[in-house]
């Protein structure tokens, strides 16, 4: 009985392990079912989703003009400290006082990508850019201003 | 907490009984974590296993307290990772029972589409690593191949693949994706026709089985006195599937079965959790074709603050109850938020199933308690 039960042990054991293996053998036998991705040399072909949250970025039109209005929603909706907003007053040629955003200061080592910040700002001014590539040698290169030099606010954007 | 000088006087007083003190961890690969276990030993039986924790404590609870009820959401998907949709959707839960604030129907189904998905994509993840704990490296490779599809389809509709934080209170954060449908249909397909390979590579495997087999046996009673949830209390028997208990969402009107298990060893835990996978695949075909049209996030004030009171919700993660309870003082932050992890009483429950067997089916009992470090060590 116990040389009965050892050649069955042994005989579902090498079957067990047989089609297993037969699994294995499957796909290396079939390379194009084989879905690993060869990064960083596809980063030519690399699709990453539109909606990717990679970093905050301020989209400026052809005439370097945003839509931040500076009224610091998103720094409020930040859980991290992760975006300070400098605001200074513009005179306009008339004569009148405008508030108008001087920087925003956007920390991206504090920054979890939660997304809060957009959802909060009311004229759309930034926006979440899949680039996820963001590793530098020194710490303060993360630390960025997201309004472009020069940069003023759109006409018609209260 | 040890330090290296107790440790090293631990050991020569064992030593005289032939007893040896083992540090498995913090940074050991087979606890997927840092979790520290100092085992006792005596030859190669266990006599004793304590856990030591506290090395990724980063005091969520505390942190909670100084968020508002928008921002503290997003902190509890660094806790369970896997299940970070399961637990963002609890925290919301209480905030929209607290406030008594209206859920669009097309958000729920969302939530649970995406609840199931992030719950099989935790199971995969389980799958794999408990595998190559035992030594089998393959199937590894073959679970991250359908989890890459969930993964993907977080990306596009959530934008992120691991902490999705797509939940807000009221609703979701932005609409789905248009794609969405299409990709989980093909999710679907492509999970039914390679979920045999699992059985083959793993399930039917003679030494899987004999490793896991009678290895690890925790009685119901025991489950519930230590107070373990999910797959593990459930593969001793014990009904404690919060989906079919307390529904939230849109659980009662779905159709699916709650896996049971009576062999409470560890090849019934990981049974339970392939289980488990089909049964969210049931759910999940069952609403991806009736998603309604509409709202996809109610309307809320602009300030959200919860009323004088104590609140408690409760879903059911990939690990188990998943518990948020808050006190409110009637400000726009917690006073006090406490958080029940499935992790930290499973967890508990290793000393009790594995004195008496030995080091080597320490893996086995361990791995299928599917322990997530973070979850345990808020």
């Amino acid at each position: 009985m116990f040389l009965k039960e050892y050649i069955t042990d042994v005989v579902t054991g090498v079957t067990s392990l047989l089609k297993g293996m037969r699994k294995t053998g499957y796909y290396f036998t079939h390379p194009k079912e084989i879905i690993t991705e060869q990064y960083p040399d596809n980063r030519a072909t690399l699709l990453m989703s539109d909606r990717f949250k990679g970093e905050v970025v301020m989209p400026h039109d052809a005439n370097n003009e945003h839509t931040c209005t500076g009224c610091t929603a998103c720094e409020l909706a930040c859980p991290n400290g992760t975006i300070k907003v400098v605001t200074k007053f513009e005179t306009s040629p008339e004569g009148k006082k405008k508030k108008a955003i001087d920087a925003l200061v956007y920390r991206l080592e504090l920054c979890t990508m939660c997304n809060l910040c957009i959802v909060a700002c009311p004229s759309d001014a930034i926006k979440m850019a899949p680039n996820f590539e963001h590793s530098v040698f020194d710490r303060t290169k993360l630390t960025k201003v997201l309004n472009q030099p020069g940069s003023k606010i759109r006409e018609g954007i209260e | 907490m040890y330090n290296q000088t107790e440790i090293i006087k631990d050991t020569s007083e064992l030593g005289a009984d032939g007893e040896l003190v083992i540090n498995m961890g913090p940074q050991h690969p087979a606890t997927h974590g840092v979790l520290h276990l100092v085992v006792t030993l005596n030859g190669e039986t266990i006599k004793k296993i304590e856990p030591h924790l506290g090395y990724i404590h980063r005091s969520i609870e505390k942190m909670c307290e100084s968020l508002t009820y928008r921002q503290f959401i997003y902190v509890t998907s660094r806790m369970d990772y896997l299940s970070s949709h399961i637990n963002n959707l609890g925290c919301a839960l209480l905030v929209e029972k607290g406030m008594q604030i209206e859920v669009p129907d097309r958000a729920k189904y969302v939530r649970v589409i995406l609840s199931e998905l992030t719950r099989i994509a935790s199971h995969e993840l389980w799958l794999g690593a408990m595998a190559m704990d035992l030594g089998a490296f393959t199937p590894f490779f073959y679970a991250f191949r359908e989890r890459e599809m969930i993964t993907d389809i977080m990306e596009d509709t959530c934008g992120a693949r691991l902490t999705m934080n797509y939940i807000v209170p009221g609703g979701l954060m932005y609409d789905l994706h248009p794609d969405f449908q299409k990709k989980v249909k093909a999710f679907i397909t492509q999970f039914k026709s390679k979920v045999t390979e699992y059985e083959d590579l793993v399930t039917n495997n003679v030494i899987f089985q004999s490793r896991t087999k009678g290895v690890g046996i925790l009685s119901a009673e025991d489950a519930i006195s230590y107070g373990c949830t999910g797959p593990v209390a459930r593969a001793s028997g014990v009904s404690c599937d919060i989906r079919k208990i307390y529904p939230y969402e849109v659980y009662d009107k779905v159709q699916f079965d709650e896996v049971l298990e009576t062999a409470g060893d560890s090849f019934a835990r990981y049974m339970v959790r392939v289980k488990e996978m089909n049964q969210s695949i049931r759910i999940i075909e069952q609403l991806i074709d009736n998603i309604p049209e509409g709202d996809f996030v109610g309307k809320t004030k602009n300030v959200l603050k919860l009323p004088k009171g104590e609140f408690y919700t409760r879903v059911e993660t990939a690990r188990g109850e998943f518990g948020v309870y808050v006190v409110s003082e009637g400000g726009t932050t917690p006073h006090r938020i406490k958080f029940r992890s499935p992790g930290f009483s499973n967890l508990s429950v290793l000393n009790h199933i594995s004195v008496g067997s030995k080091i080597g089916d320490l893996m086995a009992s361990m791995g299928t308690l599917d322990l997530v470090i973070p979850d345990i060590d808020r």
